[in-house]
C-alpha cells in the first residue's frame, strides 16, 4: 500500500537536462518542487573525478553510467510479424540512469535543428509534391517553429556556454559558420574549441571540393565560462573522454556543471534519488494528473501528490510511463489510430575511416573533445536538391574524432586479421594516422506507421508491467539516403589523401547490438493535431493538461542533428508557456 | 444559540493558547525587551560576526541547541545548547551569568569555561553587545537537549586548572580603539581580534593551547588542518592579495587565488558571507596592516631530484585544471602559483587536499562549489611530497621541501579521521 506524501506544487519525473532545467524554471516561480529520479545523486568531482574517469573498460565497456538492464529493459524486433525478446545488454543506444541523465555522458554536441525541418512534411510536400514520400512515412509538422524556439536555444546555449561559430547572425551569413542554419540572434557564448589536425585537414579537403566547413557547435568549453545562473565552467583540456563519460573539469555542459549547484541551495527544491516513478496518477475523469507513484529501493511505495506533473525521463521512458499510466490512446500500427508509441525514431549514422600514410600523416587522435571536429551541412535537411536522388532527409558529416581511446579505437586497414602478431603491427602502424570519425554522418531517421512503441505481450519487469516493445527497422528511404551520405563524405576522406578509404554503410536490418547513437526520439510527439500527437506546441498533453512531457520523445521524426540543443531549448519553451500562461490559467493552452 | 456556543468555544481556546504562552515564555532570559527589534536585530549580527551557530549547532540539526563535538588538542568539548530552554539551554541565565561566560569565561556555577569557548576574543565585546546576543538568542525557538558538555579525559577533565590557563593566557577587558589609526582599521581590528575570532584558528598555539602572542596570526594547526598565515607576509600570508581581493575571499569564499575548504568553507558559509561589505573592507585593512615574518625561503633548484619528478607529476595529474603555469582558472581552480596558502610552513592542510580531495565552499555569489579530486589511493607518499615540493618552489616561489616522512604521518593521521 502506498504511503502518500504531502502534496507539492510541481513533481518532477527524472532529473536530467530537462527535468534540471524545468525545476529551476518553476522554483525561480516560488512553485515547491520535488525531482524523483530513478538512479543515484552524482556529481562533478566526487562521481567524475579526472583522476580515473578516463577509463574505457570501467565506463565504456562496462557501461558503469548506464540503466541496469536487469532493472528494467526494452523488448526489441525488427518488424510487426515477429516476436520481440528482451534486450539484455545495452548496444544500439545507452538508456541514462542517475542524476543528470544523458547530460552526464554526452558528447555536448550542441545543435539546432534547420528552419525547415519543424515544418517537414509541409516544406516537402510544396518542393517536391506528396508523391515523393512514400506512402507510410509518418512525418508530420511540429506545431512550433524554428522562430518560436530561437530564443530558447539562445537560452539553452548560454545556460551552457557553447562554443562555435556563428554562421548565421540574425540573417546575415557569417564567414566561417555554418551557411545553413537558422538566423541566430546572437553568436555562440564562446568561440568555437581549436581544431586538431585531422579536422583541420578535412576542412581544407572540404573547402577545395566547394563546401563550407565549420567547427561543430560544442559544448566543451573553449574558454572559461560563468553562465546565467552564475555556475563556473574551466576551459576543455582535449582529454577525449566524453561520450560514455562524467567530465570532472567543468569543461563539459551538463545539469551538474550548469544547473544543480544553484538548483540545491534553492529551499523550495527537493529531490529523491534511488527512486523510480511507476505511475502518473489521474483523478476519475482521468483528465487531471494527482500526482506520481513511485518505489523506493526498500519497495516502499510512495504517492507523491502534485499539482503539475512534469514527465522528464529519457525519450522511452516518457512514453513508457505513458503507457503504464494509460494516458492518452496507445497507437495501433493496423488501425492507425492512437498517439502514444507512434513516430518512433532513431538515427542513421554511418562513417568512413581513412588510413594514411604514418610516414607523412600524425593525427594525435588521443588530442579531441566530445564535440570536436569541422563539418560540412551541404547535405542535411533539404540544403540541397533531393529530386533527382529519390530519398528525402539529410545529415551532417564532419571528421568529428571525439577521442583515441585504446580499446575501440585502435583502426587496422581492411583485410588485417582480427588478432595476433600481424593486428597487432597493424594496429601500431595505423594508430596515428587514421582519421576515425566517430559519427561522420550523422544523418536523419524519418518516421513510419510500421516503427512505434508498444507494451510487449510476453515480458514483463519486476513489478510484473509488461516491457515496452520496441518495433523498429530501417526503411529504403534512409538506407538510400546514407549510401548517398557516405559516399560523399568518403569523397572528402580521399581528398585529405587517404591511402585507404573504409566505407561502412549503414544497413538494414536495424541491429539493436551495436552502437549508433542514445537518439531515440519520438513515442510522445508534439504536433497540432490530438489525433496525431500526444502534446500540444507547449509540450501540454492533449488529454491531462496539468502534465507536460519534456525530451526528445517529443520528436514527430529524427533531423540529421544530435537533439540535445532542441531538447534544451523546447524544455525552456515549454517552462516559459507554463510561467507566463499556464500557472495564471490552469487548463488546456491550446484547444484540442 | 448556536453562534453564543460557537463563541465561548472560541473564547476558551483563546483563553487556553494564551495560557500556553505565558507558560512557555521565558520568565527570566535577563533583563533584555523581548520587543526591542533595534537591540535582537543587533544581536542577531553580533552572532554571525562571533560565529557562534558553527559550534553551538550540529549540522542539519535544531539551530543553537548544542551537541557538537569541538575538537581540542587535549580531546572533545562538546558546545552547550544556548537556545532560551529553561532547563536544558540558557533560559534561566541572568544576564549577568550570560555575560561572565560569553566575555570571563565563567559557568552559571562558577566554574570556568575551557577556552574552546573564544573568551579570550570575546572579551572585546561590550556588555551591551553581549546582551544584544542574549536577547537574540532568546528570542530564537528552545530546544529541550541536554548537552554533557565536558568528554576532556584526566587531567584536563579538572575544569580548576583553566584558572591557571587564565592567568597565563586571558587578558580581561573590551576592545580599545587605537586613536592614531582610522576608525576603519579599529573597526577590522575590533572584528578580528574580538567577535570574529580569527585568532583561534590563525595564531599559533602553545604546548598549554594559548596563543602564541609573538606569531599572531601566522597560522597554526587545527582540526587536521594548516589554518594558514593571514598575515601581511607576502611569501606564506596574504601579502599578495589586495583589500578587495581579501574582502572578496571572505564574502565569496573565492578570490582570484584562492577557495575556501575544511574549517574555513564552515566559516564562510555561515559567518563571514553574512557580513556586511564594511565589515569586510575593514577586516581586509586591518590584517593588511598586520606584518608577519621577515625571512624568506630560498628556492629549491629546478634540478632537485624532488622538483625534476615533481613537476612530471604535476604536468600528468594537476595541470589539466591548475594549467603549466599553476594559475588556474580563477574562482574555478585555484592559482597555485599565487596562492601563498600553498607555501605554509607547515604542509597538513597540502598534504590532505591531495590525498582526500576537497570541496570549496559554496555561496550566493558563487554556487559553483569546485571540488578536487583525491589522490592518495594513487599517489604514493614520495610522490606526494615530490609534487608538493615542486609546487612550492615552482613559478618563482620558494618554501622548505615536503618529506615523504611528513606525507607518511598524515596519511595515518587523516585515517583515523572521518571528517
Amino acid at each position: 500500500m502506498a504511503r502518500r506524501l504531502p502534496k507539492k506544487d510541481v513533481v518532477i519525473i527524472g532529473l536530467g537536462w530537462t527535468g534540471s532545467i524545468m525545476a529551476h524554471e518553476l522554483t525561480d516561480e516560488g512553485l515547491d518542487v520535488v525531482a524523483i529520479e530513478r538512479g543515484p545523486w552524482r556529481d562533478s568531482p566526487t562521481d567524475f573525478p579526472t583522476n580515473y574517469m578516463q577509463d574505457e573498460l570501467r565506463y565504456r565497456i562496462r557501461h558503469e553510467l548506464f540503466l541496469r538492464p536487469d532493472q528494467l529493459t526494452f523488448t526489441f524486433r525488427n518488424k510487426l510479424d515477429q516476436t520481440a525478446l528482451p534486450i539484455r545488454s545495452w548496444g544500439a543506444f545507452m538508456p541514462p540512469n542517475g542524476v543528470g541523465g544523458g547530460g552526464v555522458h554526452w558528447n555536448a554536441e550542441t545543435w539546432r535543428f534547420l528552419p525547415s525541418d519543424f515544418v517537414l512534411r509541409t516544406h516537402l510536400t510544396q518542393r517536391y509534391g506528396a508523391a515523393f514520400l512514400p506512402d507510410d512515412m509518418t512525418i508530420q509538422d511540429w506545431g512550433v517553429t524554428y522562430d518560436d524556439l530561437e530564443p530558447h536555444y539562445d537560452q539553452f546555449e548560454y545556460l551552457c556556454g557553447t562554443s562555435g561559430t556563428a554562421g548565421n547572425l540574425k540573417g546575415q551569413i557569417q564567414d566561417g559558420g555554418n551557411p545553413f542554419e537558422g538566423p541566430r540572434s546572437r553568436p555562440y557564448p564562446t568561440p568555437a574549441q581549436a581544431q586538431p589536425f585531422g579536422a583541420t585537414l578535412f576542412a581544407k579537403a572540404a573547402r577545395e571540393l566547394g563546401y563550407k566547413p565549420f567547427p561543430q557547435p560544442s559544448g566543451n568549453l573553449s574558454k572559461p565560462y560563468v553562465n546565467p545562473l552564475g555556475l563556473r565552467m574551466g576551459q576543455c583540456t582535449y582529454c577525449g573522454f566524453c561520450e560514455w563519460f562524467g567530465c570532472g573539469n567543468y569543461s563539459k555542459a551538463s545539469p551538474q556543471t550548469t544547473i544543480l549547484p544553484v538548483l540545491i541551495r534553492k529551499s523550495n527544491f527537493s529531490l529523491r534519488d534511488n527512486s523510480e516513478v511507476i505511475k502518473i496518477n489521474t483523478d476519475a475523469s482521468g483528465k487531471m494528473a494527482t500526482g506520481v507513484t513511485f518505489v523506493d529501493t526498500s519497495l516502499q511505495e510512495w504517492e507523491q501528490p502534485a499539482d503539475l506533473v512534469i514527465l522528464s525521463a529519457y525519450s522511452m521512458f516518457n512514453t513508457q510511463l505513458l503507457l503504464h499510466s494509460k494516458i492518452s490512446q496507445p497507437y495501433d500500427p493496423a488501425a492507425n489510430t492512437g498517439v502514444v508509441g507512434r513516430n518512433f525514431t532513431h538515427q542513421t549514422i554511418s562513417s568512413v575511416n581513412g588510413f594514411f600514410d604514418n610516414k607523412k600523416f600524425n593525427f594525435n587522435p588521443f588530442i579531441a573533445s566530445g564535440s570536436i571536429g569541422m563539418c560540412v551541412d551541404e547535405f542535411n535537411g533539404d540544403n540541397f536538391d533531393h529530386g533527382p536522388h529519390g530519398f528525402v532527409g539529410g545529415a551532417y558529416m564532419g571528421q568529428v574524432q571525439t577521442g583515441g581511446r585504446p580499446i575501440q579505437t585502435t583502426p587496422v586497414p581492411p583485410g588485417t586479421p582480427k588478432w595476433g602478431a600481424e593486428w597487432k603491427k597493424a594496429a601500431r602502424d595505423n594508430y596515428l594516422s587514421t582519421v576515425k570519425p566517430g559519427t561522420g554522418v550523422h544523418g536523419s531517421f524519418y518516421s513510419y506507421r510500421d516503427i512505434y512503441l508498444d507494451l510487449d505481450p510476453a515480458y514483463t519487469d519486476r513489478f510484473n508491467r509488461p516491457l515496452m516493445r520496441m518495433t523498429i527497422d530501417f526503411h529504403d528511404n534512409e538506407i538510400k539516403q546514407n549510401r548517398f551520405m557516405t559516399d560523399k563524405f568518403a569523397e572528402i576522406i580521399k581528398a585529405m589523401g587517404a591511402n585507404v578509404v573504409e566505407k561502412e554503410y549503414r544497413k538494414a536490418p536495424y541491429d539493436v547490438t551495436t552502437y549508433q547513437t542514445t537518439h531515440l526520439n519520438g513515442g510522445a510527439i508534439i504536433g497540432a493535431d490530438p489525433k496525431t500527437s500526444v502534446i500540444n506546441r507547449y509540450l501540454q498533453n492533449w488529454d491531462v493538461s496539468n502534465l507536460f512531457v519534456l525530451g526528445a520523445s517529443a520528436f514527430p521524426q529524427n533531423a540529421g542533428y544530435n537533439p540535445t540543443g532542441t531538447v534544451g531549448a523546447l524544455a525552456f519553451w515549454a517552462a516559459e508557456a507554463i510561467r507566463s500562461q499556464y500557472l495564471k490559467h490552469p487548463g488546456p493552452l491550446v484547444d484540442a | 444559540m448556536h453562534s453564543a456556543s460557537a463563541n465561548t468555544w472560541l473564547l476558551r481556546a483563546f483563553a487556553c493558547a494564551a495560557a500556553l504562552l505565558l507558560t512557555s515564555a521565558p520568565t527570566i532570559a535577563g533583563q533584555s525587551d523581548p520587543q526591542d527589534f533595534t537591540q535582537i536585530s543587533k544581536g542577531r549580527y553580533l552572532a554571525i560576526l562571533a560565529d557562534c551557530g558553527s559550534c553551538h549547532t550540529v549540522p542539519g540539526h535544531w539551530r543553537f541547541a548544542g551537541g557538537l563535538p569541538i575538537e581540542t588538542p587535549f580531546g572533545d568539548i562538546v558546545a552547550p545548547n544556548i537556545t532560551p530552554d529553561r532547563e536544558t539551554g540558557i533560559g534561566a541565565w541572568t544576564d549577568d551569568e550570560f555575560d561572565a561566560a560569553v566575555r570571563r569565561g565563567i559557568r552559571k556555577d562558577g566554574s570556568p569555561l575551557y577556552p574552546a569557548m573564544p573568551y579570550n576574543a570575546y572579551t572585546k565585546m561590550t556588555r551591551e553587545e553581549v546582551l544584544a546576543i542574549r536577547a537574540y538568542l532568546n528570542t530564537v525557538e528552545p530546544a529541550h537537549h541536554a548537552v554533557v558538555a565536558n568528554t576532556l579525559p584526566f587531567p584536563f577533565n579538572i575544569r580548576t586548572a583553566m584558572r591557571v590557563w587564565n592567568a597565563l593566557y586571558f587578558t580581561a577587558g573590551t576592545y580599545r580603539p587605537d586613536p592614531a589609526k582610522s576608525a576603519e582599521w579599529n573597526r577590522g581590528a575590533y572584528l578580528v581580534t574580538g567577535p570574529a575570532h580569527c585568532g583561534a584558528c590563525h595564531t599559533p598555539k602553545t604546548l598549554l593551547g594559548g596563543d602564541k602572542t609573538s606569531r599572531y596570526l601566522q597560522g597554526s594547526k587545527i582540526q587536521g588542518w594548516f589554518a594558514p598565515d593571514i598575515t601581511d607576509d607576502k611569501a606564506r600570508g596574504i601579502g599578495n592579495w589586495s583589500v578587495d581581493e581579501i574582502a572578496a575571499y571572505l564574502k565569496a569564499g573565492h578570490n582570484k587565488a584562492s577557495a575556501a575548504t575544511g574549517p574555513m568553507a564552515e566559516a564562510v558559509s555561515l559567518s563571514t558571507s553574512h557580513f556586511d561589505d564594511g565589515d569586510l573592507h575593514a577586516i581586509a585593512v586591518y590584517l593588511k596592516s598586520v606584518p608577519g615574518r621577515q625571512d624568506t625561503a630560498k628556492s629549491l633548484p629546478a634540478d632537485d631530484p624532488a622538483m625534476t619528478a615533481g613537476a612530471a607529476i604535476y604536468r600528468d595529474e594537476c595541470s589539466a585544471c591548475h594549467m603549466l603555469d599553476g594559475r588556474g582558472t580563477p574562482k574555478l581552480f585555484p592559482s597555485l602559483a599565487d596562492s601563498s596558502n600553498v607555501r605554509s610552513d607547515d604542509p597538513a592542510s597540502l598534504i590532505r587536499v591531495v590525498l582526500r580531495g576537497a570541496r570549496s565552499v559554496a555561496t550566493a555569489t558563487e554556487p559553483t562549489s569546485p571540488g578536487m579530486p583525491a589522490y592518495g589511493w594513487q599517489l604514493d607518499d614520495a610522490q606526494v611530497a615530490a609534487v608538493l615540493t615542486y609546487i612550492r618552489n615552482a613559478w618563482g616561489a620558494a618554501a622548505p621541501a615536503v618529506s615523504a616522512e611528513d606525507v607518511t604521518r598524515e596519511r595515518s593521521r587523516l585515517a583515523s579521521r572521518p571528517d
